[in-house]
């Protein structure tokens, strides 16, 4: 029978939720890496048995631990994330230069097919890869050297590259998303890269519809139709249907479009799932209602999902590398709080129930179907 | 009679480390490292990366070698933070007398 493994990464370290395939009984390790920011776990789709994770502290900087047991245990690997070349600059939140100065890793991105192989996407934004499982990293410097790179600008999170999607139809072809800078594709396996935003529009920008300077807070793909992406904007959830060429909004009926995380049903690739958040400056739910809500219809027309969820004074948000879905028959929905809880639907949204309450503030849920 | 030169100008040096960087290196209690010349924050500091070089970049930075700016150094009741990595340390230090202290600011968390 199936399990599934629920990697959480939150600020006072790592978590490690497992259980079978009924996904009613959980057993919980951690905290792995106590007192320090996790912000993302992540599991090889080429050996489930290898993770990693990015531990880091305000104190003393970047970790990146290893684990080839499946979380059993760590080693700590290469931490030295060094920008190749001219360092340069980006806009500073006054408008100002400001250098390019590494702060964290955000995202870790496994190869699909190399479990040695992982991409990271760090803060101040640039993409960075390692062959060697973690010892040593390069930096994919065509990201950050792009034209446009003097004018990004770090969203109130810091100017990270959150997002990292691989293109499993389509060699070379990688998906990246930057706040405050937009999505960005290669198809030459992360060497160069052109601005994919056409069709965002965006308040707060001087030119709304500009190329660069989106604030985009995550993109999903479902593995069968990887030209369909899905996006959920600073406001706006947005949809293309041709790899990133031109974008159109499918909020539709939600009751709000600020939102951080977005999801793919495993096994149907027009049902979305996103969390509505009130606005960019109340980063809880509306009406203090935490409702995830499903679309079956690719956008545009969204139900709400709320059997299990708090239905009053929950003022908890989700931020955008904290939902995930299991692959089993009936498809698994997991996310976390900045609350401390992790939810789980193990019937792709229908019911919900925590699998934990009280952990410290959840920055990122991954999960892992093991065989 | 090289060795035996050699041996006798390594000053063993006490060095404590902050709880989150004993855990990430695995270690308990005080370190104690063998450094040879002049003992210094810079040739401590080596010395240690070098034994656990897990801790490469969580103490100074790996290029400029510059002190992380939560992280303080102090020994014989004496804030060294802002000395130069190529100052000597106390002779109490290098003696074995007392630790060279490894200090995570005071800083919230």
């Amino acid at each position: 029978m199936s399990s599934v493994r629920v990697l959480v990464g939150t600020r006072k370290g790592a978590f490690v939720l497992t259980a079978d395939g009924k996904r009613d009984q959980w057993e919980v390790s951690g905290p792995h890496f106590a007192g320090w920011e996790i912000y993302h776990v992540k599991g090889s789709p080429a050996d489930q048995d290898r993770l990693y994770a990015s531990q880091s502290s305000g104190w003393f900087g970047q970790v990146i631990q290893r684990s080839d047991d499946g979380g059993a245990s760590w080693e700590p690997v290469g931490n030295d994330f060094n920008y190749q070349g001219r360092t340069g600059t980006h806009q500073w939140y006054d408008g100002t230069p400001h250098p390019w100065e590494f702060a964290r890793v955000w995202h870790l991105e496994p190869s699909l097919d190399d479990p040695d192989a992982v991409y990271a996407g760090v803060e101040d934004a640039g993409l960075f890869h390692s062959d060697d499982g973690g010892k040593h990293w390069q930096e994919l410097p065509g990201l950050r050297g792009h034209e446009s790179g003097p004018s990004w600008q770090p969203g109130a999170g810091g100017m990270c590259l959150h997002t990292i999607l691989l293109d499993p139809s389509r060699a070379g072809r990688m998906f990246t998303a930057i706040s405050a800078a937009g999505a960005f594709r290669s198809d030459d396996a992360g060497q160069t890269w052109q601005p994919v935003n056409r069709g965002l529009r965006s308040e707060g920008i001087p030119d709304g519809d500009a190329e660069v300077g989106h604030c985009v807070h995550r993109l999903a793909m479902h593995p069968s139709r990887p030209s369909v992406l899905y996006m959920q904007k600073h406001w706006d959830v947005m949809r293309s249907d041709d790899a990133g060429e031109s974008w159109r909004e499918i909020s539709g009926d939600l009751p709000t479009d600020f939102g951080f995380p977005i999801d793919v049903h495993a096994h149907e690739p027009e049902t979305v799932y996103v969390v509505p958040i009130t606005s960019d400056s109340h980063h809880f739910p509306p009406e203090g209602k935490l409702r995830v809500y499903r679309s079956r219809t690719g956008g545009d027309e969204w139900e709400p999902l709320t059997r299990g969820l708090p239905q009053e004074h929950c003022y908890v948000n989700v931020l955008r590398d904290a939902m995930a879905v299991d692959s089993l028959e009936s498809c698994g929905i997991y996310f976390g709080t900045t609350g401390g809880q992790v939810y789980a639907s193990a019937d792709a949204g229908d019911n919900w129930a925590p699998i934990v309450r009280d952990l410290p503030a959840v920055l990122s849920v991954e999960v892992q179907t093991l065989s | 009679m090289t060795g035996e030169t050699d041996a006798a100008r390594m000053a063993l040096i006490r060095v404590a480390l902050p709880a989150h960087l004993r855990t990430l290196a695995r270690i308990s209690g005080e370190v104690e490292l063998p450094v040879s010349g002049p003992v210094t924050q810079g040739s401590v500091l080596d010395a240690l990366e070098a034994r656990y070089p897990m801790l490469c970049g969580t103490i100074r930075d790996q290029r400029t070698g510059r002190r992380r700016a939560f992280i303080r150094f102090f020994a014989c009741e004496r804030d060294l933070s802002h000395e130069q990595p190529d100052d000597p340390l106390p002779g109490a230090v290098a003696s074995g007398a007392e630790p060279y202290l490894i200090v995570g600011a005071m800083a919230g968390g």
